[in-house]
């Protein structure tokens, strides 16, 4: 018997290492050659957009924005959300970090926005379609529990130092729970009211605009709250590659060990993740 | 008549592979047989039936007897194996599917066991899905869906939620938002099943009056013999995935096709389907005005009875006379019996259904007489034989 396993040990031995890390490597160098061009162009057009949104959102003076917030909360999510709002923000102004804190909301929205555009259909589409979904299972799996670091470098080569690769790796994190949730709030639907709907004679996308998304809406929701909680979480790691806003405080209070200007930082990071997650869920419902 | 729709020779097969299933089933193996060779599963076993413009239409089965996949397959919801259903006189099982699409809209309504409402939306909203989905103007299609509203007697309810609705309420606002489409042909998928006993009784008569003013064709889903003996024109019944027997309700009552048909109907409230005319006696025991009280009185004695129908010429009813006044006037030596014919005798039509005789004979000491529109004595209801009658025994008191 331990013979037998002897000589099935020495010959699993004699199976050379899978290289897998030297093929990670040529493959990157491989597509950082021919598609660099490709995520450079992306780059730029999204560099224009997250500056522009942040150059809008600090041109704004501070008072208004603030006064809008509060009245998209009030309206929204209702008196108590709005106070919140009105006092958390305040706060952030008071302790001087408006500006980075606007820069941070603006990736932000981008990365949000992006994940939406982009998860949304796909959520639909799994919904839809079970080889779509079998598909995607296994690269959500992965998106989500690979850790953020080893995609982190990487983006590097592709779409340079700053916000944009910043934004790219919170797509991957983040957008996730969008497909997810998109994808069950429609299989939820139940099925008679798909037959209401063809039974009328809805076309499917009459179906899809008119049935499935307004009942699928308060899933989608918890999705996109999901996803921007994912996204403020990645604002830390983000600024290790240049990301400002901030994490870029946090990160560089980490590094000089000033203690004071971490926690201010990680408390408007706190607040501006409250006042988002409930005006959020107030859409969902 | 004209038939509105006629389905022909349909069959349905669920599974990946039904072409050698089907194969099987035209050689006429049995479904179990089918489905332990083939693993495929017959839904609906080559049914044929006609409906008639106008016509209300039940299909009845227990559950997993088919039924709801053969009303499905109507509107293509479910795509047949094989077999045709014609709407007039288009093969709906071979439509492109835009053209399914605009008959779905304009001619076939459906409602919806579990009333299938949009939660999301205002009773008016739902109502006019099938009007939104034709991009009908905002203006045109509330009008129409607050006149179906109205027609379901749920005026003012209109801007509320389907959950603030109770169980029959929603289930009028499925059946007006399959009326404002005006459709020729609704699909009434066991619409009351949900309901409590005595709200689904309601609603029958609702949807037998709402009918009586629109005469839509009907396919109407049930597993209920009672609801489909009060709502059905005609009946199919169904089981293992096929139609054993088609017939109007008395049909199927007083003479059962098969077993399964007779047990099913078995069970059945027969008050509901016989009328007067399947269980009345023959009026044995007429007299005529002129005739006298010595006979009259001799008449009952005969039979027995404690009371006799008097007719004229024509055999028109005039009213009756009990046997204490007949003695009366022997004594008295009178030989006419004009001065002691009862008119106010308990009188009946042929149609009348048992469940209504029931309580006129609770009511009454003497027989039920059984009249046409003409006043012509037809028959006599005696309690004994409506009870028969309700027991299941078929019996006919004729001399």
């Amino acid at each position: 018997m331990s013979n037998f396993f002897g000589l099935i040990s020495e010959w699993f031995e004699s199976i050379p290492r899978i290289p897998l890390a030297e093929w990670t490597d040529t493959m990157i160098a491989f597509l950082t050659l021919h598609l660099r061009g490709t995520t450079r162009a992306i780059s730029e057009v999204l560099q224009t957009y997250i500056v522009g949104l942040q150059d809008l959102l600090t041109i704004i003076p501070p008072l208004l924005l603030i006064l809008l917030i509060v009245i998209i909360a009030w309206r929204v999510a209702g008196k108590s959300v709005a106070l919140l709002s009105a006092l958390g923000l305040l706060f952030i102004l008071n302790i001087e970090l408006w500006d980075v804190t606007m820069q941070t909301l603006a990736m932000l929205i981008i990365a949000v926005f992006l994940c939406v555009l982009i998860g949304l259909p796909l959520g639909i589409l799994a919904a839809k379609n079970h080889t779509v979904h079998r598909i995607i299972t296994p690269i959500l799996d992965f998106m989500q529990t690979l850790p953020a670091f080893v995609y982190l470098l990487p983006a590097i080569p592709f779409f340079g130092l700053g916000v944009v690769p910043a934004v790219i790796t919170t797509l991957i994190f983040a957008m996730p729970p969008v497909i997810r949730l998109t994808n069950l709030g429609i299989k939820q639907v139940p099925h008679d009211l798909m037959e209401l709907g063809e039974s009328f004679g809805s076309t499917f996308f009459q179906i899809l605009f008119r049935i499935e998304l307004p009942l699928a809406k308060s899933t989608i929701f918890a999705g996109i709250n999901q996803c921007i909680m994912l996204s403020l979480s990645m604002v830390v790691i983000a600024a290790m590659i240049g990301a400002k806003g901030l994490g870029g405080i946090v990160w560089s209070a980490i590094q000089t060990l000033n203690m004071g200007m971490g926690f201010e930082a990680g408390v408007a990071l706190v607040i501006l993740a409250i006042i988002l997650d409930r005006i959020t869920q107030s859409f969902g419902r | 008549m004209e038939s509105k729709l006629i389905v022909q020779h349909l069959t349905k097969i669920y599974g990946n592979n039904t072409a050698k299933a089907y194969e099987m089933l035209k050689q006429g193996l049995p479904n179990d047989e089918i489905r332990k060779k083939t693993k495929q599963v017959v839904g609906v076993r080559d049914a044929s039936f006609a409906v008639n413009e106008g016509e209300c239409f039940v299909i009845m089965g227990l559950s997993g007897s088919g039924k709801s996949t053969l009303l499905r397959c109507i509107n293509q919801l479910i795509k047949p194996t094989a077999g045709k259903i014609i709407l007039d006189g288009q093969n709906l099982a071979i439509l492109p599917s835009k053209e399914l699409i605009e008959i779905r809209r304009k001619k076939i309504g459906m409602v919806f066991q579990r009333f299938a409402l949009l939660p999301n939306r205002t009773i008016v909203d739902n109502v006019a899905y099938g009007l939104e989905v034709q991009s009908m103007p905002r203006d045109e299609r509330y009008k129409k869906s607050l006149a179906a509203i109205e027609m379901v007697g749920l005026k003012g309810w209109e801007h509320y939620y389907p959950a603030n609705l109770s169980g029959g309420m929603q289930q009028r606002v499925g059946i007006a938002r399959a009326l404002a489409t005006n459709p020729d042909v609704l699909l009434m998928d066991e619409p009351f099943s949900a309901l409590d006993p005595l709200i689904r009784q309601d609603m029958q008569d609702e949807l037998l009056e709402i009918q009586k003013k629109l005469h839509k064709t009907i396919i109407f889903i049930t597993h209920d013999l009672d609801e489909a003996l009060k709502i059905g024109e005609r009946i199919a019944l169904m089981k293992d995935a096929q139609i054993v027997q088609i017939g109007e309700p008395e049909d199927i009552l007083l003479s059962p096709a098969t077993e399964y048909v007779a047990r099913f109907v078995e069970n059945v409230n027969r008050s509901k389907a016989l009328t007067a005319s399947t269980v009345m006696m023959k009026p044995r025991s007429i007299i005529h005005p002129r005739t006298g009280p010595r006979t009259a009185l001799h008449l009952m004695e005969k039979y027995g009875i404690s009371s006799l129908f008097v007719t004229d010429q024509q055999g028109g009813l005039i009213g009756y006379i009990k046997p204490e006044d007949a003695a009366e006037l022997i004594n008295q030596g009178i030989k006419k019996l004009d001065t002691i014919i009862k008119d106010d005798a308990p009188t009946t039509n042929l149609d009348t259904p048992l469940s209504d005789l029931l309580e006129i004979l609770a009511h009454t000491k003497i027989p039920v007489a059984v009249i046409d529109e003409q006043n012509i004595l037809k028959g006599v209801l005696v309690r004994g034989a409506v009870i028969a009658g309700l027991a299941g025994e078929r019996m006919r008191f004729d001399e």
